[in-house]
């Protein structure tokens, strides 16, 4: 186990590496750095002087090297629209944008498991029909929309809830509800179909010719067995939060998180700050890989680790 | 140990399972039969969907959607199963009192759990035994179905046993709260050879010491030999013939089971006789009226076409056929007869 994580580690860094490069090509050769980062009205004495600050004039081998060397010290440089290191900014951002990924994905995943699983008892039946009829609708409402309507219900008209930005716990119920939402619609149906897959399978028989609780046929044996593809999308759910999801959200709730920054950043041309959120989102994206891989061999001691 | 006690410990009667499927009805138990003692050994035979394991998951209460009983009844100890507080008492032995072994012991086990968790399961619910009392239990149940090193066993998934060892794990939790009663729906069938022989000795053993009543299962009518005591027959969704073994090898009554017979290999023989009963069974959608054999009978008669009831043929032995212990089938195959 502990090679393994050693292995994917080292394997994870590669990926970082490549993504770095493609962020290094795309922002160095695709565009022109000084043009994007300052104002058309710029001085051509303004433009050498930003690009000698920078480094831009130097040889493209050398700016890379200087890139890759500042990297492994999580340099990112300085971020042009706040005036500080950019891995600063994202440091003070990135847990903001955990909090919410983790209260909205949990309350995603404590509402699917149960749900999912009691419309699986059943396939045709009541519950299930709800559960079925809600989980499209879930999926079928824009997240902005369903955003700005929670803050005009919840907060405007009834004032029960802040309407943004961030604080105590009353702060993160309406962008969670709006992150969980489509999440849970996802993760419910999965639950659901896998469920009644595995309560067809052989081994439920068994469970019940054994004079199991109904409950612990359907929670200890069918639910259970049901879990590797669950964590896969719950895993997806997380990526997907984290590299998008969290900037709609982030942006209807003025939440101060890494989604709204990368939008700041790109509204001030801040291509330094706008390369150490993508480094970051890339870390966390190998971050979650690994667990997940952790995760499936806990649960299933069929898999082996390679 | 003790004798064949007189009480029936299990009766099913006039038993009718029915499911609904996209083709519409079908008839799975057409009107069953049964009754089992304490410490009895029954076999039950038939060709394949004849409704041999319908009849075992009713009696183990596992029938569910898209299948009902429809009529009949299960009495456990004289009380019924199906009426009143049945269903509460089914929920309560089964497992406990009563319990039953698949034929697929790839897929019978859940491969997430430990076989020993699978095991403790079992004892934790009915007899509300702690974790560390089930595992001293469990150790023993491997030992007595004779899986080697049981501490290590006790601690491995299901796909790092064998076949064979699986199926004794099946069996461990089968007799784990010392049922009375043992049904086994071809628990050999998906087995090498020489590991059948293995397992069947298994139950046989544990037959006698636990004094078990026994239901085995099978298609194989060479299994059912020195097993089991008696052997009800079945066909299409009904009993067609009961009777002790011996005396049903013997001088068979009922043409089904002539054929039966005539098609299973034997080891005594000089020449391996199968020869399969031509044609194939009714499809239970429509069942046909009348005799469910008939059409595949070589000595069908008129009346045949009204249905037979199971009626005593000699003591002992009962048939539903109105020509019963007729020779169906020349004693010899052509060729052989050609031959000599
Ligand atoms: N879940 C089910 N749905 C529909 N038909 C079923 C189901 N289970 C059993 N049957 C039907 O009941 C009949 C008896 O099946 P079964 O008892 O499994 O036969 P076998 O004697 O081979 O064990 C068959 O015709 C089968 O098609
Ligand atoms: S009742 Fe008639 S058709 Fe049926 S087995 Fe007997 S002889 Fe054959
Ligand atoms: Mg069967």
């Amino acid at each position: 186990m502990g090679a393994f994580i050693l292995r994917r580690i080292f394997q994870g860094f590669l990926v970082v590496l490549g993504v770095t490069i493609v962020v290094f090509v795309a922002t160095r050769l695709v565009g022109d750095p000084a043009k994007v980062m300052l104002p058309l009205s710029a001085t051509d004495e303004q433009r050498a002087a930003f690009e000698h600050k920078f480094g831009l004039d130097r040889p493209i081998a050398d700016q890379f090297v200087t890139f890759v060397g500042d990297l492994a010290t999580f340099d990112f440089g300085e971020s042009m629209w706040q005036r500080r290191p950019a891995m600063d900014v994202v440091a003070g951002r990135l847990p903001n944008t955990l909090k919410l990924i983790a209260a909205g994905l949990g309350l995603a995943i404590i509402l699917a498991l149960p749900l999912g699983a009691i419309a699986a008892i059943r396939p045709g039946g009541i519950a299930d029909r709800i559960t079925v009829f809600g989980g499209l609708f879930g999926l079928s409402l824009p997240q902005f929309w369903l955003g700005l309507l929670l803050i005009m219900l919840v907060a405007v008209k009834w004032r029960l809830l802040p309407t943004s930005g961030y604080g105590g716990w009353q702060y993160f119920i309406l962008p969670a509800i709006t992150l969980a939402v489509p999440a849970t619609a996802r993760l419910m149906m999965l639950v659901r179909s896998s469920v009644i897959d595995e309560l067809n399978q052989q081994y439920v028989r068994t469970a019940r010719a054994k004079g199991l609780r109904f409950s612990q046929v359907l929670f200890g044996h069918a639910l259970r067995n049901a879990m590797v593809p669950f964590i896969t999308l719950a895993g997806w759910e997380f990526i997907s939060a984290l590299a998008g999801y969290t900037v709609v959200v982030e942006t209807v709730f003025a939440w101060p998180g890494l989604g709204l920054t990368a939008m700041q950043a790109i509204r001030h041309s801040d291509l330094f700050l706008l390369q150490a959120i993508v480094f970051t989102v890339a870390i966390g994206i190998v971050l979650v890989n690994i667990t997940l891989d952790v995760i499936y061999k806990l649960i299933d001691p069929r898999i082996k680790l390679a | 140990m003790d004798a064949i006690s007189d009480m029936p410990l299990l009766e099913v009667e006039r038993l009718c399972v029915e499911f609904d499927t996209r083709a519409g009805v079908v008839h799975g138990l057409r009107g069953v039969d049964l009754s089992i003692r304490r410490g009895e050994t029954l076999a039950i035979v038939g060709e394949s969907g004849s409704g041999k394991s319908v009849t075992a998951q009713a009696v183990m209460g596992l029938i569910d959607v898209p299948g009902r009983i429809v009529s009949g009844d299960i009495k456990w100890k004289g009380q019924s199963l199906l009426t009143g507080d049945g269903p509460k008492r089914a929920r309560e032995i089964r497992g406990k009192e009563v319990s039953l072994i698949f034929q697929d012991p790839m897929t019978s086990l859940n491969p997430l759990l430990t076989v020993g968790a699978q095991i403790a399961e079992v004892l934790q619910r009915h007899l509300g035994m702690t974790k560390t009392q089930a595992r001293t239990r469990v150790l023993e149940l491997l030992e007595a179905v004779g899986i080697p090193a049981p501490p290590r066993r006790a601690n491995q998934y299901p796909h790092e046993l064998s076949g064979g060892m699986r199926q004794r794990i099946m069996i461990a939790m089968a007799i784990a709260c010392e049922p009375q009663l043992l049904i086994a729906d071809e628990p050999t069938t998906a087995l090498d050879v020489t590991i059948q022989a293995q397992v069947l000795e298994l139950i046989a053993g544990l037959q006698e010491t636990l004094n078990l009543s026994v239901i085995l299962i099978t298609h194989d009518l060479g299994v059912v030999a020195g097993l089991c005591r008696r052997v009800a027959v079945m066909y299409a969704g009904r009993i067609v013939e009961m009777g002790l073994a011996d005396d049903l090898f013997e001088r068979p009554s009922h043409p089904y089971t002539q054929g039966l017979i005539r098609s299973t290999p034997r080891l005594d023989d000089r020449m391996n006789r199968l020869i399969a009963i031509e044609g194939s069974p009714p499809s239970l959608l429509s069942p046909p009226v009348g005799c469910s054999f008939r059409a595949r009978c070589p000595i069908a008669v008129e009346r045949c076409t009204e249905q037979p009831p199971l009626a005593v043929v000699h003591p002992g032995a009962s048939a539903a056929c109105w020509r019963p212990s007729v020779p169906a089938w020349q004693e010899s195959p052509p060729l052989e007869a050609a031959l000599t």
